[in-house]
């Protein structure tokens, strides 16, 4: 436990923020998946709309119009980047959560004449498949759930071949947060488009991370979240294409043009603002360092260790992601070992779930149950360095070494 | 989420390994579930556990549970051992999370699998606390 490596960045950041005195030890932030940390700039941008600019949007004095400004100013930053071509389009609601679920119940329950199918897939975000399972108990709507191959993608002829008379919704996300597979969007939203019927894109792990461009993608609803891209967590944004037919269901006061009641998070929509701003500039230097440090590891592993299984498509795959099934060895004993070397990793086993069942996405996928369970996501963010990647490589093989010593069914061939 | 206690074993588990010629090997759990444990008992004259070992596929409570339960018995005899239940290995290694109660908790029974099959006792090869059988 004394041989910890200190970097400069880290004793730089203890003295940036004031914390002083006792050493940090080195720590790999991997699971940038699951959040990101919030960029120094953008909780900069945010400190003033605490106590100084503190207005109400919706109020007519001074105080308010500011903030209904910053508010403004904010929406255009993020319409921008995802390509939208009116600001007016950019809702703010409380994260990508909230926005998959106006997108699926707003569109569902404002066109339930037309039809009560929804199109989606078997490996959504559970945002999207349990609002789909709610329509289906609650609301009489019939999902079909769309089988994917065995890297996680969805054959835009199996959407095509689903679409009924009833079909008034097509959900599927650009890319997985698990194994990082990015959909064939743009195929996909063609298809809606020739038959008139309204696309939805979970896009919370693509922004910020690939080029997303709601037109090029044939979207008519997408979602975004902006703790996902240095960003802070509590806020995301749902495009709506203009001309979409969706109800709300947060009722209440007139924000957002009516479809999301509830005074807006002036500080957080800020955040957004400035994190989509740097992530739009740093889009494609982010891209190439991410595809860097992601196949250093990727190749890694694949050297270092026999018999792991990459999960995901090799190469339509997320700039950030890594998604090893590593055989005979369980996953949350292997985050465990990771974490006692200050390495933060995720797993699609059970038992990190909370439930019996490994990650519906690799099973999904068709892999076994075991296999499933041995899996270790990495996904790397934009602080993380080469060193980081070297330090896992140096650290995991040696724990994947003990847990198979001390696993039944290893060596069992 | 884990105890001290739960944390020792699981980066310092006692007893692993196996024992070729062992006189009851106990099985429980399969891949489905995610837990798999394997408990091998050496017993002397005497009827005690003269050696144990296991292998334990599984997470964090799994390897624990499994490694205090080698400790907990190892020179006992089968009577003594026999009177070791789940819920009181929970209770030495001061406690699990709730939800780690359910599925990883099985190491008492591989060893009564064990004995069992050191005694001659049929094997019944039903996990009980998973609900998703393989056919």
């Amino acid at each position: 436990m004394l041989n910890r490596r200190m970097d400069i960045t880290v004793i730089y950041t203890i003295f940036k923020t004031n914390q002083g005195g006792i050493a940090k030890m080195k720590r790999v932030y991997l699971d940038n998946a699951a959040t990101t940390p919030t960029a120094s700039e953008v909780v900069e941008a945010m400190e003033p709309y605490f106590n100084e600019n503190f207005g109400n949007p919706s109020s007519i004095y001074s105080f308010g119009r500011e903030a209904k400004n910053t508010v403004e100013d904010a929406r255009e930053k993020v319409a921008q980047l995802i390509g939208a071509d009116d600001a007016a389009e950019i809702v703010f609601t409380s994260g990508g959560t909230e926005a998959d679920n106006l997108a699926i119940k707003g569109v569902a329950m404002k066109n339930k004449e037309q039809g009560n199918h929804i199109i989606t897939s078997a490996v959504e975000h559970h945002a999207v498949l349990h609002t789909c399972e709610y329509l289906e108990e609650y609301h009489d709507f019939e999902v079909t759930y769309l089988p994917v191959d065995e890297n996680g993608l969805v054959n835009p002829i199996d959407v095509a071949e689903a679409i009924t008379d009833d079909t008034i919704l097509i959900s599927i996300m650009l890319a997985n947060n698990e194994v990082g597979s990015i959909q064939p969007i743009a195929e996909i939203g063609q298809i809606a488009q020739k038959n008139d019927i309204y696309f939805h894109t979970d896009a919370v792990q693509a922004v910020g991370s690939i080029p997303v461009d709601v037109n090029e993608l044939n979207a008519d609803l997408l979602a975004l979240s902006g703790h996902k891209f240095n960003g802070p967590k509590g806020i995301g944004a749902l495009y709506i294409r203009k001309g979409t037919q969706l109800t709300s269901f947060m009722h209440g006061g007139a924000q957002e043009r009516g479809r999301r009641a509830s005074t807006e998070n002036v500080p957080a929509i800020v955040g957004l603002g400035k994190a989509a701003e740097i992530a739009l500039e740093e889009l494609d230097e982010k891209r190439e360092k991410m595809i860097k440090l992601r196949d250093k590891l990727i190749n890694g592993i694949k050297a270092e260790i026999d018999e792991v299984i990459l999960n995901g498509h090799p190469t339509k795959r997320l700039p950030n992601n890594v998604n090893f099934s590593i055989r005979y060895i369980e996953g949350e004993s292997l985050l465990l070992n990771l974490d006692l070397e200050d390495i933060a990793a995720s797993s699609g086993s059970a038992c990190t779930s909370g439930s019996l069942d490994p990650s519906h996405v690799l099973l999904a996928m068709g892999l076994s149950h075991e296999v499933a369970h041995g899996s270790l996501r990495l996904s790397l963010g934009k602080y993380n360095t080469e060193e980081d990647v070297d330090y896992v490589l140096e650290k995991l093989p040696a724990i994947v070494d003990k847990l198979r010593a001390m696993s039944p069914i290893y060596n069992q061939k | 989420m884990y105890s001290d206690k739960v944390m020792d074993h699981f980066q310092n588990p006692r007893n692993v390994g196996e024992i070729e010629a062992a006189d009851g090997i106990g099985e429980v759990g399969n891949p489905t579930c995610g837990d798999i444990m394997k408990i091998y008992i050496k017993v002397n004259e005497n009827e005690e556990i003269k050696d144990i070992k296991f292998k334990t596929f599984g997470c964090g409570a799994a390897v624990a549970t499994s490694s205090i339960t080698t400790e907990i018995v190892k020179g006992k005899s089968i009577e003594e051992a026999r009177e070791l239940t789940n819920k009181r290995v929970a209770e030495a290694l001061d406690g699990l999370p709730p939800e780690k109660m359910h599925c990883s908790n099985l190491a008492a029974d591989a060893l009564q699998k064990a004995i069992d099959n050191y005694l001659g006792i049929e094997e019944n090869n039903v996990c009980d606390d998973c609900e998703d059988m393989p056919g």
